[in-house]
């Protein structure tokens, strides 16, 4: 018997892809409509390892499915849905073709909705998956919530998009899991950590919505990731308000809705604008405290855990230290600091907030209340001002967090110029990226140490030279990073130094071999560049590359350095120029900025 | 044509029976009349699916007339008419949205809301007296309604009542124009009338309209928006009737129509077919997306049916300081950045960063980010659209790739510092060789001589002249023997150099006084090949002892290990590129029939009767006594310069034009055991040691490179080979850098010959 001819691509990459239009063909569903089954599934395409047999021998570049994933969506029952959206539609356009509206009415009544419910599920096996996939849900719904209705999106999608966003702020502050804000020229960045999950989303800056066009942005399909978004978010929220001991549609306290002297009108309403508001607690289902920091215990490993033990729990004092930072704080904010980011981020670290009554409701206290310790503007004066407290700019309150500690305000107060507001995502342990100095000095409290002694010492001389020393100050931040650099050759030179001195009980004065300081090093790097060539052929590309890059980020570090470096010395001629031609005025001026700051 | 000027509103549905006004403004009037009519437009809201059945009604004033006729219905329903009138402009438009439908099924959900605001009339009294119609206006052209530009070629423009032509009025130029507009104080309000083609002054009152037409007033001044309302039907129940016989039995009874209508409502209830208000608010709240405990535990995963393979789509990068609203001022761009930045607008993929960094003073000047929607739009894409693939990343430091080799500190010794320098030759040195004791140093230059120097001194013992280019010399490797091969052009001398020991040198001469005798016969093809023949006194003074007349030039001799024999190439000779001489019996061979290629360069093995042919791109081995080719060995380069044979003769180092040089190991492979880039361009010279385990390389670079290379005993273990020394002193001269690389037999310095016309010892 003749075994028949296998065919070619019925078995391995050709018969595991499938191109787009087969998968159109197959799930007899049009573009549109497969388009949105793919978003709310969660199905994308896959690349293959092999592009040519993938494709069964065909040239240029398909999108490619794995055939698992089609058959796995040929068994979705909202495809039936959608197929009741076609008929829908039909029905619809008929009855009003013809005008018969009494049907049209009815149609648009029961109008078919999908139910995405059992999606959530399936995409995400575990809370956890939730969680870390929540990035991007969150983005969009910010984004959503700010929008008006537009065309080819349903109307109640931004309403209910702010809806759930409010209340996963509540949660957040709730369980004070913020840990890393970041006002960007994109929005504010906010990092929680939730279940050891971090989660990262940007709330986009006022009045974020422009109109695009339909090339540019197409909004049906942003509106079909929010349709899927908000149903997860939603069951996100519901869990984590449960694990938190709070009711699901968050309540407010009786004692606030009892504050509200007016009979209500619509209670829905009055609460969802309190919700809004965020400043007041939700109603716990029982007062049992949800202790989620728990004592890292100790078991003796090995040395290399025993350190990573105590950084653990070096990181979780400090994370305790960060939830109560705001601990006994109250704020005030003024009209023109966007409310909802420093209220939530306030709230969330245990400050005390409120703002003017006419600019929303859910405010606590006046402005005249004398035992407010911080009043945020953003302003460059203010007419009235109280002794009793700080008048700070908003930047303060992202850095402080950032910072883990309440810093000096003195850097900024009202009106003064604000030092960099710098990234809280950098990784600390990538090697070869640039620090700017203000960082350094953030990570290395010595440094910063220094400078003051060194400024303490200046104002000893003399008053005059102060703010010589203060305009010096980057500089010398500065010299100190160039002299860390250069660490290894310093020290050389000083062993050389030493070794100088040394001689000196000798009797006949020898001649000393003098050893170039570079001398071993050009040699090292001489032996290197030899050993390089060696280089096995196969890796020869890949190790070019990475010295490329290496190089190219070198290049990068060189050029930040390089510019930093001539703006300070930009800053500083027409300093020296001013102090040149007011020298006797400085002093005074001195004394009263002090005086005010105490 | 009269108009008639008519409106009728009705107010909400329950307000319907209170009141119903009815003006009806049957004179005719005046086109010249103004508008004496505020419309009422109604507030109603057309749901987007009711949109289709907004009218639009023609300014036919028949039509609008046979619409609004029949006012008297005084149903449930509303109609309102709007009707919107403007003098300046021909086509008065009127437009009524008409809402002729009510659900009569009593649906709530069609939210009609009516708000009718105000109804008013005018009475002017005597308006339209001197005039009886609008046909009667003062029309003084009878020509009739038509284009007027078709006058636009004749003097007249059209005829009175009279039949007389009516003659077009001069224009005037364009000075006259200016003229006017500078004299005519009313030229300002001067017009064109279209039908006389008469410059028209429009009066005050016009003016007066026109103005209030452009504030969007009323045009008629005495029209008084705000008039006190006129009952016309009052809310109150008269005692009297109105009309005198009374009311028809009809209205007392029930409607059998409304009746039946109740009941089909009735029974569509019942089924369900229709809701109640309180029902479909029941039922929209289902339709809310209802939230409930979707997971039982944080980390336990139902089991069900999912994604085949997941991949999870990768996170966003988190922002730098860059992205900051107030960044450290070395992140913003400088006017050279931003350039970069712009001139990359076609491929932004190419750009460092995707947005330019701004600094702000302050948190409230900072503006919305106007690509915020595109990014996460584009977010949305990657998505769903973008192939995911699990990618293995490479997380290794680039110098795990460099092998690890034992450091050169121990493999001392090698030669390090240059010790030496021999100068004297005028021109490149191409090539040097040392005899068996390592006290002498030869070099052949293209200044035509060849020099005999001391090696430890540097002092130049001896120069040889020859009548051209020195292109090879080479000691005689047999110690009892003082003689020296040298290449000149087409001759190979065979030298004694008179160095050295004494007794040897004279010893030698004596042997290569007198010519053996022999009997063999020399073919013709070897005879013209080479000549061997006797030097001339003024040779013979210098040292040359015989004299080899080659046909081509000789590019490289080289001996055989005892001293004997000696081979010569000529890479012009095609198949006779090849001759081995025999110096005691005086006798050439040409050992191949065939060329095989360009040859470069010949090796006898050091101990076995092999011969090492190096052609352009292959090394041939073959067996001399057998007669026979034992081996080709492929060095996958395009030009061989030069060979060097381990003393052990089992390596090959192979240099090459293309930069490369190739490590054989003969008992291996006939590939490359290794192939070695250490230099940057050809390499001209490769030598090894004969007791250290040392080779090195010079070439054009002028780097001389020097190697450890040692070679086991064990069969098993493979050559190891270590880069150790750089040696860069020559000078560059035509391009040209190192020729000639040569170990010392005895101690581990190395010599090196260049193209600056200098020899240069290198010692540890």
């Amino acid at each position: 018997m003749v075994s028949k001819r296998k065919k070619k691509f019925t078995t391995g990459e050709g018969a595991q892809f499938m191109t787009r239009k087969a998968a159109l063909k197959k799930l007899q569903l049009s573009l549109n409509d497969f388009r949105k089954l793919c978003i709310l599934k969660g199905i994308y395409p896959r690349e293959p390892r092999n592009r040519k047999r993938a494709q069964k021998g065909k040239t240029g570049i398909k999108t490619l499915y794995h055939v698992k994933d089609i058959q796995f969506l040929l068994h979705e029952p909202i495809i039936w849905k959608l197929r009741d959206y076609k008929i829908f539609n039909k029905k619809v356009g008929r009855a009003r073709a013809v005008r018969d509206f009494e049907k049209l009415n009815r149609y648009l009544n029961n109008h078919p909705t999908l139910k995405l419910d059992h999606i959530v599920k399936e995409r995400y096996p575990t809370f956890i998956d939730a969680l870390r996939d929540l990035d991007d849900c969150l983005t969009l719904c910010f984004l959503f919530s700010t929008f008006p209705s537009l065309a080819h999106v349903p109307r109640d999608q931004s309403a209910l998009c702010r809806r759930l966003t409010l209340e996963f702020l509540h949660a957040v502050i709730e369980a004070k899991a913020l840990r890393k804000v970041f006002i960007s020229i994109k929005g504010y960045y906010f990092q929680a950590e939730i279940k050891g999950q971090t989660i990262t989303w940007i709330v986009p800056h006022h009045f974020s919505f422009t109109p695009h066009s339909k090339a540019e942005v197409d909004f049906k399909i942003m509106s079909t990731f929010v349709e899927f978004y908000t149903i997860m978010l939603g069951f996100v929220n519901f869990r984590i308000y449960h694990s938190l001991n709070l009711f699901y549609p968050p309540k407010l306290s009786s004692a606030i809705q009892a504050d509200a002297e007016k009979a209500l009108v619509d209670e829905d309403i009055f609460v969802s604008e309190r919700v809004a508001a965020l400043n007041f607690p939700l109603t716990k289902t029982s007062n049992e405290v949800v202790e989620d920091d728990l004592e890292i215990d100790s078991f003796q490993t090995g040395e290399e855990d025993a350190d990573k033990i105590e950084e653990a729990k070096k990181e979780a004092e400090r994370i305790r230290t960060l939830k109560t930072l705001f601990k006994g704080l109250k704020f005030f904010l003024n009209r023109e600091v966007p409310r909802e980011p420093l209220v939530f981020i306030i709230r969330c670290f245990g400050g005390e907030v409120s703002w003017n009554k006419t600019l929303f409701v859910g405010s606590t206290f006046d402005e005249n209340d004398e035992s407010i310790t911080h009043q945020i503007v953003d302003r460059p004066s203010l007419e009235k001002q109280y002794i009793s407290r700080y008048y700070i700019q908003p930047q303060w309150v992202f850095d402080s967090v950032n910072a883990r500690q309440l810093l000096p305000v003195n850097k900024y107060f009202m009106g003064e110029i604000l030092p960099p507001h710098l990234s809280p995502f950098i990784d600390k342990e990538r090697d070869q990226q640039y620090i700017p100095p203000e960082e350094k000095a953030l990570y290395d409290p010595t440094l910063l140490e220094e400078q003051h002694k060194k400024d303490e010492k200046m104002g000893e001389q003399g008053e005059s030279e102060e703010e010589e020393s203060a305009s010096d100050k980057d500089e010398e931040v500065n010299d100190e990073e160039d002299s860390e650099n250069e660490g290894s050759d310093d020290k050389e030179e000083t062993e050389e130094n030493l070794s100088g001195k040394k001689p000196k009980l000798s009797v006949s004065v020898g001649e000393v071999y003098k050893e170039v300081p570079w001398e071993k090093n050009r040699q090292e790097k001489q032996e290197y560049r030899l050993r390089e060539k060696m280089v096995k052929n196969k890796h020869k590309k890949l190790y070019k590359s990475m010295m490329a890059g290496r190089k190219e980020r070198a290049k990068e570090i060189w050029l930040l350095r390089k510019k930093r470096r001539l703006h300070d010395e930009q800053d500083k001629k027409p300093k020296k120029g001013q102090r040149k031609t007011k020298n006797g005025s400085a002093t005074p001026t001195k004394k009263t900025k002090k005086q005010k700051s105490q | 044509m009269g108009k008639k000027t008519q409106n009728q509103a009705k107010r909400k549905l329950s307000e319907a029976n209170q009141q119903e006004v009815q003006v009806q403004a049957d004179k005719e009037s005046n086109e010249e009349d103004e508008e004496n009519l505020l419309n009422v437009v109604n507030g109603e809201e057309v749901d987007s699916s009711d949109s289709d059945r907004e009218l639009e009604e023609s300014d036919d004033e028949a039509d609008q007339l046979a619409e609004e006729e029949p006012e008297t219905d005084l149903e449930g329903l509303s109609d309102e008419d709007s009707e919107e009138e403007t003098e300046d402009e021909q086509n008065s438009e009127g437009e009524s949205v008409e809402e002729g439908e009510n659900d009569e099924l009593g649906n709530e959900e069609s939210k009609t809301k009516q708000t009718s605001r105000d109804i008013t009339l005018s009475k002017v009294p005597d308006e339209y007296e001197e005039h009886d119609t609008s046909d009667e206006e003062d029309i003084r052209n009878t020509v009739g309604n038509i284009p007027m530009n078709w006058y636009d070629e004749y003097k007249h423009l059209g005829y009175d009542w009279d039949g007389n032509q009516i003659l077009k009025p001069d224009t005037g130029d364009q000075l006259d124009n200016f003229l006017k507009r500078m004299e005519d104080p009313d030229f300002w309000r001067t017009v064109k009338d279209p039908q006389t083609g008469q410059n028209v002054v429009l009066s005050d009152e016009d003016m007066q309209l026109i103005k209030r037409i452009r504030a969007q007033k009323i045009p008629d001044v005495s029209f008084d928006e705000y008039a006190p309302w006129i009952e016309w039907f009052t809310s109150e129940v008269e005692k009297m009737p109105l009309r005198k016989f009374p009311e028809h039995k009809r209205s007392f009874l029930p409607s059998k129509h409304e009746a039946k209508k109740v009941s089909k409502l009735v029974h569509a209830l019942k089924m369900g077919w229709i809701k109640t208000r309180a029902e479909q608010e029941k039922l929209r709240a289902k339709k809310e997306p209802q939230f409930y405990m979707l997971w039982q535990t944080d980390d336990q995963s139902e089991e069900m049916r999912r994604i085949h393979k997941h991949i999870q789509a990768p996170k966003r990068l988190l922002p730098g300081h860059a992205e900051s609203y107030n960044p450290p001022p070395e992140y913003l761009f400088d006017a050279k950045e931003l350039k970069e930045w712009n001139k990359l607008k076609d491929s932004p993929w190419k750009r460092k960063l995707h947005f330019v960094p701004q600094k702000y003073e302050s948190l409230r000047k900072v503006p919305a980010y106007p690509r915020f929607i595109k990014e996460r739009f584009l977010r949305c894409l990657d998505l769903y659209l973008c192939p995911r693939a699990i990618k293995m990343k490479l997380n290794i430091e680039p110098e795990s790739l460099v092998p690890k080799l034992p450091s050169p500190k121990d493999l001392q010794p090698f030669p390090t510092v240059l010790a030496i320098e021999y100068k004297g030759h005028t021109d490149m040195v191409r090539t040097i060789s040392t005899d068996k004791s390592g006290q002498y140093l030869l070099s052949g230059s293209d200044d035509c001589t060849v020099k005999i120097w001391e090696v430890n001194t540097g002092r130049c013992l001896k120069t040889i002249t020859t009548n051209s280019v020195v292109r090879s010399v080479e000691w005689c490797p047999n110690a009892a023997l003082s003689l020296v091969l040298v290449a000149s052009g087409q001759e190979v001398l065979v030298v004694n150099p008179h160095v050295g020991d004494f007794l040897v040198n004279s010893k030698t001469d004596t042997i290569l006084e007198e010519a053996p005798k022999s009997d063999v016969i020399v073919t013709e093809r070897v005879r013209t090949t080479v000549q061997w023949s006797e030097p001339d006194d003024t040779q013979r003074e210098r040292g040359v002892r015989l004299l080899l007349k080659h046909f081509k030039e000789v590019s490289q001799v080289t001996w055989h290990g005892r001293g004997d024999y000696f081979a010569s190439v000529m890479p012009d000779g095609q198949n006779r590129s090849v001759v081995i001489s025999q110096i005691s019996k005086r006798r050439s061979q040409l050992p191949f029939t065939k060329s095989k290629g360009l040859v470069q360069y010949v090796l006898f093995h050091p101990t076995k009767p092999c011969l090492f042919v190096a052609t352009q791109r292959h090394v041939r081995i073959y067996d001399l006594v057998k007669q026979s080719m034992l081996k080709k060995l492929l060095t996958n380069s395009k030009w061989i310069s030069t060979m060097a044979i381990h003393p052990g003769g089992d390596n090959l180092l192979v240099g090459t034009y293309d930069r490369k040089m190739l490590w054989f190991d003969l008992d291996l492979s006939t590939k490359p055991y290794q192939t070695l880039r250490l230099h940057g361009t050809a390499v001209r010279g490769v030598a090894f040691h004969k007791r250290y385990p040392l080779f090195a390389s010079g070439s054009d670079d002028r780097s001389l490179i020097v190697s450890h290379g040692m070679v086991y005993n064990d069969l098993l273990q493979n050559p190891l080979i270590v880069p150790l020394k750089r040696l860069q002193d020559h000078k560059a001269f035509n391009d040209f850098g190192i020729f000639a690389v040569h170990f010392h037999p005895l101690q581990p310095w190395v010599f090196s010959s260049g193209a600056d016309g200098t020899v240069k010892l290198y010692s540890n």
